[in-house]
């Protein structure tokens, strides 16, 4: 480790290696490792205690196949019922590289699709695997009775997303979330009915018990009677999705929090890529004030409904009134060959840039129009019902509008987070025992997700990888029992005690969500769409100074032993805050603008993204530094063996 | 505008709970419903008095963690989740009382929070296909006629909310459980579990303490994700065939 701070922020320290890829051909990759690993018998596993935290796609999906298995599950989530995990609420749909419209699409296309959408800051061993096991979802989901889009012919139905040139998008109408959600829901409650696993809703993990360097054990609040409860297993599987509410609004449910992921960051797992957020460019503008959150319009109106803005600043005509030779379609011009569906990333830029040139449309003049009228003449209203409908319906519910008469108005807002806890090829994090699933770990999509591909990997990583790669490291158990009264459980409840008296005997003057707002208009502000040097050290100081003021003055009112919303929100805030520093401190290093990270001081002439490869092909994984330390950076250099790094061209 | 509410206070299962009144000032009509509870829990905090619970997450409609009754309709005025319903549907001076859902089954747990862990466990008595992980034929393997696809999607819109029960007079769960049974059961891969399924999933219904259903219809009347009524004629076929010994599985 270097011993000097670098720029008074961070130091650096030892690089680090995904040290289970095997170093075998791309192709064999996956096979080899499932092979080299360790087995458990079937009688050994009923032995076996996982926890499992979270209860979304990759949670519900690790939890119903390690139970299958013959593991003990248990099962944590802070919801009321496993089937509220926020996958519900995906609407476009999931990619698997089937090549059933016979448009020339393969695994390997996918695995390339991918990698440069994510910007060449993903894995390549990661992605292909990812690619290879896709197919198999799509089946394992047809089996459980999913009831996916149909052609006249009894076959599944596929559409387009962006950034890629074929149709492989699986989907269920605009819900196609929901369907996968309850496939993984269903099998999970089967195991429940079958006794491998048992479910604890309402509750939240608040603490990661680690022994002897081991993940062994949760500490959780039962948030019905404020009960502080310690779980103990030979292994844990965080699967609590992103944190893209560190910036209050976002296309987020309003309970998704970093808390889980963060505590186990504070015990020493590494946090990778923390800036790399997505800004998603198809949502509902904000309409005033109290706004609580954005709603996402899905993507795959994208297929059909064109982007414009008009050509003239400040053109207040209503839209219908505005001839066709007065209206911008800038994707479409600016963008050739994928027009209306470049990728997220690049469609938000788009979208900033013409706001800021004064043509947006709307309140503010923030948002761009997604007109449909188009679509309409030429498939007729009934077939955009049939493929849309329930997207209008509830565009007309929020805005009040009916998007069949007038176009939809949409602007950016944070969607997903590529960043989380940093993983191996096994998905286990730098805490032995301690595996992340789904969105809460940083692997497959570098610095851009591209659309329908979160689904893919929530369930990838639940159903083939994990099954397969947590026997490895639970072949070495059952390790030694813990007893309730070992010095790191009893630390672990103390810490998490202290810390709720903490934040209910402040009794200071401002409510909780005064702080998150605070905090989520300072991360728009200097660690959103476009981050400069500047702005990004003018933003940490903000959340220093805001994060020193709501342990001095957090109002929260209610008691411990008792349902509690607002002392459950003061916990997520209060992780949060500490988040959010580090992702300005990642982004600030972070020299170059590479997918959803743009840089000012990185671009092409005609404003672009540019990469720096030879400083920054590589994932930045932070070591929490203590109290008021400083993080720890750590490098693991990232290689392209099997795809040319190149500059992304949409055009 | 200006509104009143009249709120359901509990502190919890033990305790009984009661009506409060608070008096509203501009309240915007672009807000959403629990956007205006929001602001009403700031204005309580701000007084020292403890907010109202309520449960809450996607606020898009699907997730099914929301649900209050609003003026004795389950969800209110508008055929939608309670997170998208906009005050654009209220008029200025509005009087407007707001419940927890009411059913036996669903005990309070504070305030507008209910218990719906019921839904779960009719779930867990049957509502799946039996598959494990790996076990998977080819997804082409066996085509789908799209009427079936989309009858089956149709119901399995559910987004479990529990509006159906608390609209019934009886408090029957029955147009829950039966967007299940017709959900898997329009199904190819639904059909080998079919009479088990509908059994199984009743027994439990049963047990959980939900009334009978007389066929009011209230609950497809309030289904926020439109299940059609006519799956708890499908369920009624189902469980009628089920017991024809020759047919059962």
């Amino acid at each position: 480790m270097t011993d000097g701070l670098i720029d008074g922020l961070y130091r650096e320290g030892e690089p680090i290696a995904d040290t289970k890829a095997p170093g075998v051909p791309l192709a064999e990759r996956w096979s080899t490792r499932v092979f080299g690993g360790h087995l458990v018998s079937p009688n050994n596993r009923r032995k076996l205690k996982i926890i499992v935290i979270g209860t979304g796609l990759a949670g519900a999906s690790a939890g119903a196949t390690l139970g299958e298995a013959g593991y003990q599950v248990t099962s944590f989530f802070f919801q009321d019922s496993p089937r509220r995990a926020h996958s519900i609420a995906a609407q476009g749909g999931i990619n698997a590289s089937k090549n059933y419209r016979n448009d020339g699409d393969s695994t390997h296309r996918l695995f390339y699709d991918t990698v440069k959408g994510g910007d060449f800051r993903s894995r390549e061993s990661n992605v292909y695997r990812l690619a290879e096991v896709s197919g198999n979802i799509i089946d394992q989901c047809v089996a459980q009775g999913i009831p996916f889009a149909r052609e006249y012919g009894g076959l599944l139905d596929n559409r387009s997303f962006g950034g890629v040139q074929v149709s492989r998008t699986f989907y269920a109408r605009g819900q196609t979330g929901q369907q996968l959600l309850l496939g993984a829901y269903q099998a999970l409650e089967r195991q429940v009915a079958a006794g491998t696993v048992t479910t604890h809703n309402r509750h939240e993990m608040l603490e990661l018990v680690v022994v002897d360097g081991r993940a062994r054990g949760v500490i959780v609040r039962d948030l019905v009677t404020g009960e502080i409860e310690t779980h103990l297993a030979d292994a844990v599987v965080l699967a609590s999705g992103g944190y893209s509410n560190v910036f209050y609004l976002s296309t987020n449910a309003m309970g998704c929090n970093v808390t889980a992921s963060w505590r186990a960051h504070r015990q020493g797992a590494l946090f990778a890529n923390p800036c790399f957020t997505q800004i998603h460019p198809t949502c509902i503008p904000v309409s005033g004030e109290y706004q609580s959150k954005l709603t996402l319009m899905s993507e795959s109106l994208r297929n059909d409904g064109r982007i414009w803005v008009p050509v003239a600043q400040g053109d207040t005509r209503d839209p219908r009134d505005i001839p066709a030779d007065e209206r911008d379609y800038y994707l479409e011009r600016a963008y050739p060959a994928f027009g209306n569906l470049v990728p997220r990333d690049i469609a938000s830029r788009a979208a900033k840039r013409v706001c800021d040139e004064g043509r947006g449309v709307g309140p503010g003049g923030l948002g761009v129009y997604l007109d449909f009228a188009d679509a309409i003449a030429r498939l007729g209203r009934d077939a955009v019902v049939a493929k849309y409908g329930n997207l209008f319906d509830m565009y007309r519910q929020i805005t009040g509008e009916d998007p069949y008469q007038v176009p939809m108005r949409i602007y950016p807002a944070v969607h997903y987070t590529m960043g989380g806890l940093w993983v191996d090829y096994d998905l286990q994090s730098t805490i032995p025992g301690l595996f992340v699933v789904g969105e809460a770990n940083f692997s497959d999509h570098g610095a851009n997700r591209l659309g329908a591909s979160a689904l893919m990997q929530g369930l990838a990583d639940g159903y083939f990888v994990l099954p397969n790669t947590i026997n490895d490291y639970l072949s070495a158990g059952p390790f030694d029992t813990v007893p309730a009264d070992h010095p790191a459980v009893v630390e672990a409840v103390t810490s998490v005690q202290d810390r709720i008296q903490a934040l209910l005997g402040t009794r200071g003057t401002r409510s909780v969500d005064s702080f998150h707002k605070e905090l989520g208009q300072i991360m728009w502000e200097h660690c959103g769409m476009e981050r400069t040097e500047d702005g990004l050290l003018e933003g940490i100081e903000k959340i220093r100074a805001l994060r020193r003021e709501f342990w001095a003055d957090v109002r929260v009112l209610g008691e411990a032993g008792e349902l509690n919303q607002a002392l459950e929100r003061a916990g997520r805030v209060a992780d949060f805050l500490e988040l959010g520093e580090l992702m300005c401190i990642d982004a600030l290093h972070r020299r170059e603008s590479c997918g959803g990270h743009f840089r000012a001081e990185s671009q092409t002439e005609d404003g672009e993204a540019l990469r720096n490869d030879d400083e920054f092909a590589y994932v930045a994984a932070w070591q929490w530094g203590g109290g008021d330390g400083a993080p720890v950076l750590h490098k693991e250099a990232l290689h392209y063996e099997n795809i040319e790094l190149k500059q992304r061209s949409y055009k | 505008m200006k509104i009143t509410l009249k709120i359901w206070r509990q502190k919890n299962a033990e305790n009984p709970g009661r009506l409060v009144t608070y008096e509203r000032d501009g309240v915007s009509a672009d807000m959403s419903f629990l956007e205006m509870l929001d602001v009403l829990n700031e204005d309580l905090t701000a007084k020292g008095e403890e907010p109202v619970a309520f449960d809450h997450d996607c606020r898009e409609g699907i997730c099914g963690s929301c649900g209050v009754v609003i003026d004795g309709v389950a969800h209110g005025p508008q055929r939608t989740t309670t997170c998208q319903l906009h005050m654009r549907s209220f008029a200025d001076g509005d009087t407007i009382t707001v419940e927890p859902w009411r059913a036996d089954p669903f005990p309070v747990i504070k305030d507008l929070v209910v218990n719906r862990g019921a839904f779960d466990r009719i779930i867990a008595a049957g509502g799946f296909v039996s598959v494990n992980t790996g076990a998977a034929p080819e997804a082409h393997a066996t085509p789908v006629p799209k009427v079936d696809a989309d009858r089956a999607f149709e119901a399995a819109a559910c987004i479990g909310c529990g509006a159906c029960v608390a609209a019934c007079p009886n408090a029957s769960a029955m147009l829950f459980t039966a967007a299940k049974i017709t959900h898997l059961g329009a199904l190819p891969q639904g059909q080998p579990e079919r009479a088990a399924r509908v059994v199984s999933m009743l027994d439990q219904q049963d047990a959980e303490g939900f009334g009978g259903c007389t066929n009011i219809g209230e609950c497809a009347a309030v289904c926020p994700a439109g299940v059609p009524l006519e799956t708890i004629s499908q369920l009624n076929f189902d469980l009628r065939r089920s017991m024809t010994p020759s047919r059962r599985h």
